[in-house]
């Protein structure tokens, strides 16, 4: 009995037409996606039909196919492609410079202690102190034009990756170090093949951080003296009540996150392969 | 002359070494005026109770570590720091998590600008000799802690020392790892003829692979044993004579 039936059940498998399979894959592929996207989906399916059923106020939430197609003229047209590029320039040139600068100045701090420490109380300070709040400051000394926006991201932006670095620096494994020294390698070559390595995966800890915060940075000064940008549009729409609009640009500023968050996984998997590796 | 120049490939001398430490405000001396010369090609063993000084003599020697007084010479010429004659594997195998075995492996040869392709082909041939030739591609990460420290191994032995400093190279791994990676190093020891310094705290493990046993008491009083282990290789454990020379090692340290 229990050979006829372990002989029968390779057979039951090689009986199961091809389609059958596709579709169990199919399935199983299926589940995966709700699981990982069903609530999302229901919340948005609850918006539409919330929002055409009248459940909810249509003037404030209006219905999603309404702010899809706002932002489809928007795309068409033109007008929002300016917004995007203007606000893409200013968080770009920001967020390139906090980079171009935190990162070397803060391989260079970690490595000299003297420095750091003399550096540190100063830096807790200015991190501490609201890059918003110093807003009005750089208006003042910049002007409303573009230099005191990019400048304010840029502000926001330097500190988690200039501390992120340094913390990276400061936490490399002495043994390793030691190991290195021991084969004869100089101070430069301990910094380019252990220490700069070993920084890597917290430097990125950094840089996406400060990504969310140039994004965050960018709307605030768009909001505050901007007649371009995404920040703008979310703020202009609103004066104007044109409610599909506004969650138009909103949308966008929330593509835009997800965009540079993915870029930046991206490329910490690139360089970071062999800290993903597991057994 | 010629002749003693070449017998002299790896010979220290260590002429009256004194190193002591500060603790809660006390001088607490690690070593006192030892004197000790390791031969040329010999397997020594340095075994003691922990704070006996053990590791802080090892580290004198690769050049870690400074000694108050007294100096060391290798091949003759004092030591000052780190050198390339020697090589040393700690008690954890350190390697660069970033890097596959290969590049760990290969990593003290392109630290001194070998060319990688020069590294990559010496690094293989230890791979091979300690049996990881299979797992070139692999990174640290993936690795056993005895895979691991032959990679640690392996990495040392590739620049070719004269000698090779173990600091509790297997004191980290389990009992049977233990005893394969100690079959492995007398193996490695007898077709590298490298000279051989092994600070262990494991009395067989000494046995097992030392031409002499350095035993450092903990009370600087009794000073200093040479016990020279007169084992024909490769040795048995459970032989009559390393049974014997076992008892007469514990036997020092007051353990029966």
């Amino acid at each position: 009995m229990t050979f006829q039936s372990l002989d029968s059940s390779p057979a039951v498998s090689v009986e199961v037409p091809p389609g059958a399979a596709i579709l169990r894959r199919g399935v199983a592929t299926a589940q995966n996606v709700l699981r990982r996207y069903g609530l999302l989906a229901g919340f948005l399916a609850v918006w539409q039909i919330g929002s055409t059923q009248g459940w909810i106020n249509p003037t404030v939430f209006p219905p999603l196919d309404a702010i899809l197609s706002a932002l489809w003229q928007g795309l068409t047209s033109g007008a929002l492609l300016d917004d995007i590029a203007i606000s893409l320039q200013r968080s770009g040139i920001a967020f390139t410079a906090a980079v171009g600068l935190a990162i070397p100045l803060g391989l260079f701090m970690g490595q000299i202690r003297a420095v750091e420490q003399a550096l540190d109380p100063i830096l807790q300070f200015f991190r501490q102190t609201s890059a918003l709040a110093l807003y009005p400051v750089f208006i003042l000394l910049l002007g409303l034009g573009e230099a005191s926006k990019v400048f304010v991201i840029f502000w926001a932006t330097l500190f988690p990756i200039l501390l992120a670095t340094i913390g990276g620096v400061k936490e490399v494994d002495r043994k390793l170090i030691e190991m290195a020294a021991t084969f004869g390698a100089s101070r430069t070559t301990i910094f380019r093949r252990v220490v700069l390595p070993a920084s890597v995966p917290s430097i990125f800890v950094g840089l996406r951080l400060s990504a969310t915060t140039a994004l965050l940075l960018l709307i605030a000064a768009e909001m505050i003296g901007a007649n371009k940008g995404l920040g703008f549009q979310v703020m202009n729409a609103q004066y104007n009540f044109q409610i599909p609009q506004m969650f138009a640009a909103i949308l966008l500023l929330a593509a835009l996150g997800l965009t540079a968050n993915a870029l930046l996984v991206t490329l910490q998997r690139r360089l970071c392969r062999w800290a993903d590796l597991t057994h | 002359m010629g002749v003693v120049q070449d017998n002299r490939r790896g010979e220290v001398t260590v002429r009256d070494l004194s190193k002591s430490f500060a603790l809660n405000g006390q001088r607490l001396n690690v070593l006192r005026n030892l004197h000790l010369e390791i031969r040329s090609g010999e397997a020594l063993a340095i075994v003691g109770p922990s704070g006996c000084g053990k590791t802080t003599l090892l580290r004198i020697l690769a050049g870690l570590d400074l000694p108050d007084t007294g100096d060391v010479l290798i091949d003759g010429h004092p030591v000052q720091g780190v050198g390339t004659e020697r090589a040393i594997i700690f008690q954890e195998p350190r390697l660069l998590p970033w890097l596959t075995v290969l590049g760990n492996v290969a990593f003290g040869l392109t630290v001194r600008g070998v060319t990688p392709s020069e590294a990559e082909t010496r690094a293989r041939h230890y791979i091979r000799l300690v049996g990881l030739a299979d797992f070139e591609a692999a990174y640290p990460r993936q690795l056993s802690g005895g895979m691991a420290q032959r990679v640690g191994i392996a990495r040392a032995l590739t620049v070719q020392p004269e000698i090779l400093l173990l600091d509790e190279p297997l004191g980290a791994l389990d009992a049977m790892t233990k005893l394969t990676m100690q079959e492995e190093l007398a193996r490695i020891w007898r077709e590298e003829r490298v000279t051989m310094v092994l600070v262990t705290h494991d009395l067989e493990e000494a046995i097992y692979l030392a031409d002499r046993v350095l035993v450092l008491p903990r009370d600087k009083a009794s000073g200093p044993r040479l016990i020279d282990i007169d084992l024909p290789r490769p040795r048995d454990r459970s032989e009559s004579r390393f049974v014997m020379m076992r008892k007469r090692l514990m036997a020092e340290f007051g353990l029966h």
